[in-house]
């Protein structure tokens, strides 16, 4: 089945004109078509669209053009990257049906690779959640269990991904969007280096934390996508010029001999589901037997880190979302002639946003009023500065750290909407990473009690991507001679509706 | 310090949201309680420690001063709500800036 | 109110008044993003994702725009910052595409500076507080019966300008300027634009708001500690109207106290028709701009060697120019004031260069020009006329082409758009005659229709021929040559 092989493989299929690119891309827009209508993964679909740019592929195949690696393999791009051929509305009302003038950087190189865009994947509204049950447009359903989240705010992509409705998917990841879906569904997600994958035309939650990055089923095709996403853009003046080419190689790992693993001592304990610590702890044995040095490292800024993260972030985002205020796009609300312009952009934004963003906007203008700035923000920035001592102590004894993604396993949808700090707490060992800019990603490492997958995450220190890609290919290598096959083999098989 | 639904008005003032009195009465404790639960910030960090604005230590990243194509007026409006003479039309302003 | 008054007024207070300047920067791009920073364009023409604010856009910074704000703060006699950042000014506006501006808050670029200025014969010095980057915004126009933005039924968005690069400059207040205030304020902006156009960092245009002030004034009793309650008066756009809202201000002020009522900070308006100031938003919760670091910028650190560089680049700095072009012109004190408060002085340096002498030059410019510039209204070097059309309209009186009367025509012409001064005289016919057999006749006429003063001449009153000379003048329609003229008068009447 074209469906269940990873994207490096179709893309020697494709290479090889063994299968067509048309071939694959309608495997899996048939595959969207049986299963989003239950999983609600992606909130646009372009089949006339992808299937055109397949046949442009194979055409480009057929007439002898070398083509990198993924050419002619789909993908799902989550619905904050810009799209000239496709709505771009963030899970938002406010940009329901707008269609950018431009690609982002990121769209625009994976075109240039050769990939199909299937469609836009959905979100958390504006990426503000845990769960995507923010989205305006209804939750993502998680493929082991459609009762459950398939985590946020990138579970569209998560949940595209492990039920193989795409074999790859873009995500963003401000304090932990990426890996804590991938966590929650039995899938890989990256986190690359603050400044490794262009964030132009990804619309911005909070431009400090914010990065772009890769969703996937296995290490190595995350790996590909990572090395065609990244690379310096001078659109965006963060970022980093920086060599990506040892990404796939480094997947290829099986031997961690001299390794040294530290393990964050912060997080584990009350409220770390038992199941989860199971696997995390026969996670870190295999690391161990597969060669590396364990050591446990105290990072005792880390505590302040979910604290300081809901000051920066809703600060920023206060900012960032300012725009929406239907003038020049979006949503526009209550002009019926007689109001001012200052009217119908309160209105607009009233209609425009929901609960948790007006929340969130709320909390950010707060935290950056006059009188409360250097309490709140100046401080929560303090507290950055103490982690990333914490991250550069902790580095100076280990090369990568380890902990679980996220503390519990895939909760219902419903059980944490009325309890914000709950579903906070769903960040707090991701969030570190996105303060402080460093690398960070997150793998299967099994089952819990549950029958609900869960995560190992694994950080390494900026610009330091690769050994991500090392310890998450060996890991996986060893997992999979296990268990036979990869963890999504054993999810329930998902029924249309 | 609890956070009142009249500072939930005007915080909501600040950021030109529309809000009921009824959503600044639900919002004002919810947001109560995050705050107190952020505030714990203030613990750590002594005045000794300098601020992190940016996760990239570097500096001076200028573009050079040359002209990149625009996009036409009609991209450019391609999403106004309003337009009119190759402008974006929108309601009477009010204030003044 | 009168002259009177605010006489008055400075028997009892003590003004501070404090400016805020921003300059456009004539860079061939915007701020943050590569679209074309042009004046008149069709609108919405140069706009891109980024100065149209689009979701998922980011700005980069235009490194023109740096170095030239590093020069002013030079120029400015500044310090300029080892490490500054951008911040953003969060407020909602729909002529701001992103509702924050992108700035600088408590870290400018160039700071703690200070500028000499000449005001009648007294130096002033004006000291800097800061200077810093940030963007421009869009402009509406507001549709409806009058225009107005109060009567406006919609409002129409162009966001050319959005995004433009800016240096706004901020001074301390300055006082001890009593009576002169207005007229230092006057000086201050009109030297700052010298300065920007010898830099060429700017076209620094007021009518055209490439360059705007907003100045903020207060008074308080003589002798008293601290500053009074200051209005900021927005969008004062020439230097007449610096001069004018200032006074204006200083004596509405001193009204408003005397009749026991207190200053209300607030913004102001100054109507350019009226030369009067009136209430605009007082100052409220709005002005809560939640400043922090622009984090899609990296912050920036001249290095010292750049800022040396730039050093080297700076024009002359104004008082030498001015000590250097007095002794090379030769001018007494009196007559180089003139030009320098004329705002003559680029202009006459200019017109030298292009071959009039020092005297002729200043004297177009002083005189002649200066007071048509005043009657429509605009300033000197706004004028339709170049320095080097002023030294071809020399020319043409060197040569004796046309005298000085008709070189006041030729000037005419220039500015009403006919050409150059050649062309002018061509096409209006100006040149003098100078043609013996031409004169003659005329002579002949004027000599026998005034047979009184011939004969006082031919008593050997000599100076009674001014009287025909005027009358022959006037028949050639002013083009005779007056010289040729009296030579002939004399020759015909000699006894």
């Amino acid at each position: 089945m074209l469906i269940t092989k990873s994207a490096a493989e179709l893309g020697r299929l494709i290479a090889a004109r063994e299968a067509s690119s048309v071939e694959v891309t309608t495997a899996f827009l048939d595959r969207i078509d049986e299963l989003n209508p239950t999983l609600n993964a992606f909130l646009h679909v372009d089949r006339e669209g992808a299937l055109a740019a397949a046949r442009a592929i194979d055409e480009r195949i057929a007439a002898g053009e070398q083509m990198g690696p993924l050419a002619g393999v789909p993908i799902g791009v989550k619905d904050n990257f810009c799209t000239v051929d496709m709505p771009t509305t963030c899970g938002s009302r406010m940009l329901e049906g707008w269609v950018p003038p431009y690609d982002s950087t990121v769209v625009r190189r994976l075109r240039e690779a050769g990939l199909v865009i299937v469609g836009k994947t959905n979100m958390d509204e504006f990426a503000m959640g845990s769960s995507t049950e923010t989205s305006a447009f209804g939750p993502s359903r998680n493929p082991w269990d459609t009762d459950r989240i398939p985590g946020g705010s990138g579970g569209g992509s998560s949940a595209a991904v492990a039920a193989h409705l795409v074999p790859l998917a873009l995500g963003s990841d401000t304090g932990g969007s990426i890996r804590q879906p991938a966590a929650v569904t039995g899938t890989v997600g990256i986190k690359p280096t603050y400044g490794g994958v262009s964030r132009y035309g990804v619309v911005a939650m909070a431009s400090s934390l914010d990065q772009p990055g890769p969703c996937a089923r296995t290490v190595t095709d995350a790996a590909l996508l990572h090395e065609v996403i990244a690379g310096h853009d001078d659109m965006d003046a963060t970022s980093l010029d920086l060599d990506h080419s040892g990404l796939v190689d480094a997947a290829a790992t099986d031997d961690l001999t001299g390794l040294r693993v530290g393990i964050v001592d912060e997080f584990r304990g009350e409220g770390y589901d038992e199941g989860v610590m199971a696997r995390f702890d026969e996670a870190v044995r295999r690391l161990e037997a597969l060669g590396a040095e364990v050591v446990t490292i105290s990072c005792p800024a880390f505590t302040y880190a979910l604290p300081a993260y809901y000051l920066i972030q809703p600060a920023e985002l206060s900012s960032n979302l300012a725009r929406f205020d239907g003038m020049r796009y979006g949503l526009r609300a209550g002009d019926d002639g007689t109001r001012s312009a200052e009217e119908v952009m309160s209105l607009s934004r009233e209609a425009g946003f929901g609960k948790e963003a007006k929340r969130r906007i709320i909390i950010g203008t707060y935290a950056l009023s006059a009188g409360y700035a250097d309490q709140y923000y100046g401080q929560a920035q303090k507290v950055r500065t103490l982690i990333i001592e914490d991250f550069r102590a902790a580095f100076e004894r280990c090369d990568v750290l380890v902990s679980p993604t996220t503390p519990t396993t895939a909760f219902r949808i419903g059980e944490r909407v009325a309890d914000p700090m709950a579903m906070y707490m769903a960040d707090l060992c991701t969030i570190p990473s996105n303060l402080a800019g460093n690398a960070s990603a997150s793998f299967p490492i099994g089952l819990s009690d549950d029958g609900l997958p869960v995560g190992l995450q694994v950080i390494a220190p900026t610009m330091e991507d690769t050994r991500l890609y090392r310890v998450g290919g060996a890991l996986e290598r060893d997992l999979e001679a296990e268990w036979g096959g990869s963890l999504l083999d054993r999810a329930p098989e998902a029924k249309g509706e | 310090m609890a956070v009142t639904p009249e500072d939930i008005a005007r915080l909501a003032g600040l950021a030109r949201i529309q809000l009921s009195e009824q959503e600044c009465r639900d919002l004002a404790p919810e947001i109560d309680v995050i705050l107190e639960s952020m505030a714990k910030v203030g613990e750590v960090a002594g005045d000794d420690v300098a601020l992190t604005t940016h996760a990239v230590p570097r500096t001076n990243v200028f573009r050079a001063d040359e002209v990149r194509p625009s996009l036409t007026p009609e991209q450019a409006l391609s999403g106004a709500p309003a337009a009119e003479d190759n402008r974006f039309r929108v309601p009477a302003i009010l204030s003044e800036d | 109110m009168s002259d009177v008054d605010f006489d008055t007024v400075l028997e009892k207070y003590e003004p501070a008044i404090g400016l805020e300047v921003h300059v456009e920067l004539n860079t061939a791009t915007k701020m943050f993003c590569g679209c074309a920073n042009e004046f008149g364009s069709e609108p919405n023409t140069n706009t891109c994702p980024v100065c149209l604010g689009l979701p998922g856009s980011l700005p980069s910074i235009n490194g023109r725009a740096v170095e030239s704000a590093i020069r002013l703060g030079l120029a400015l006699n500044c310090d300029i910052a080892q490490w500054c950042r951008m911040a953003r000014k969060n407020y909602f506006y729909p002529d701001m595409t992103k509702n924050f501006q992108t700035s600088q808050y408590d870290e400018p670029i160039a700071f703690d500076g200070w500028v000499e200025l000449d005001v009648d014969g007294e130096t002033y010095r004006v000291e800097i507080e800061r200077a810093h980057m940030e963007e421009d915004a869009g402009k509406s126009v507001h549709a409806g019966t009058s225009g107005r933005i109060h009567d406006a039924s919609y409002s129409l968005m162009d966001y050319n300008r959005a995004g433009v690069p800016l240096i706004e400059i901020v001074t301390r207040p300055i006082t001890g300027a009593g009576e002169k205030a207005p007229a230092v304020a006057r000086a201050y902006v009109a030297h700052l634009r010298e300065l920007v156009k010898a830099l060429d960092i700017s076209d620094a245009r007021m009518e055209q708001g490439s360059l705007r002030c907003d100045a903020n004034v207060s008074i308080a009793p003589l002798g008293a500690a601290g500053l009074g309650t200051r209005t900021e008066t927005k969008n004062v756009n020439s230097l007449r109207s610096v001069e004018r809202a200032v006074r204006y201000e200083i004596v509405r002020q001193a009204e408003v106290l005397e009749s026991g009522q207190p200053v209300v900070q607030e913004t102001r308006h100054f109507h350019e028709s009226t030369g009067t100031t009136s209430s605009g938003r007082p100052k409220s919760d709005a002005d809560d701009y939640r400043y922090f670091a622009e984090p899609d910028l990296l912050p920036i650190a001249p290095s010292r060697e750049w800022v040396e560089e730039l050093r080297a680049t700076l024009p002359e700095p104004p008082a030498q120019r001015r000590a250097r072009l007095q002794t090379d012109w030769g001018f007494s004190d009196i007559d180089f004031l003139g030009i320098v408060s004329a705002g003559a002085l680029g202009l006459v340096e200019e017109t030298v260069a292009a071959g009039a002498t020092p005297a002729t030059a200043r004297k177009w410019w002083v005189s002649e020009l200066s007071r048509r510039a005043n009657e429509s209204g605009v300033e000197l070097d706004e004028l339709a006329i170049t320095p080097a059309q002023v030294a071809a309209v020399q020319a043409l009186v060197d040569q004796g082409i046309v005298n000085d009367k008709l070189a006041r025509q030729v000037i005419d012409g220039v500015l009403a758009g006919e050409g150059e001064p050649a062309e002018v005289v061509e096409r209006r016919g100006l040149v003098v005659v100078s043609d013996t057999g031409a004169l003659s006749a005329a002579v002949d006429e004027a000599i026998a229709a005034n047979p009184g003063v011939a004969d006082k001449i031919r008593d050997g009153k000599v100076q009674a021929a001014g009287a025909l000379i005027g009358q022959v003048m006037k028949a050639m329609k002013g083009q005779a040559d007056a010289a040729k003229v009296r030579e002939l008068i004399l020759e015909k009447l000699a006894g």
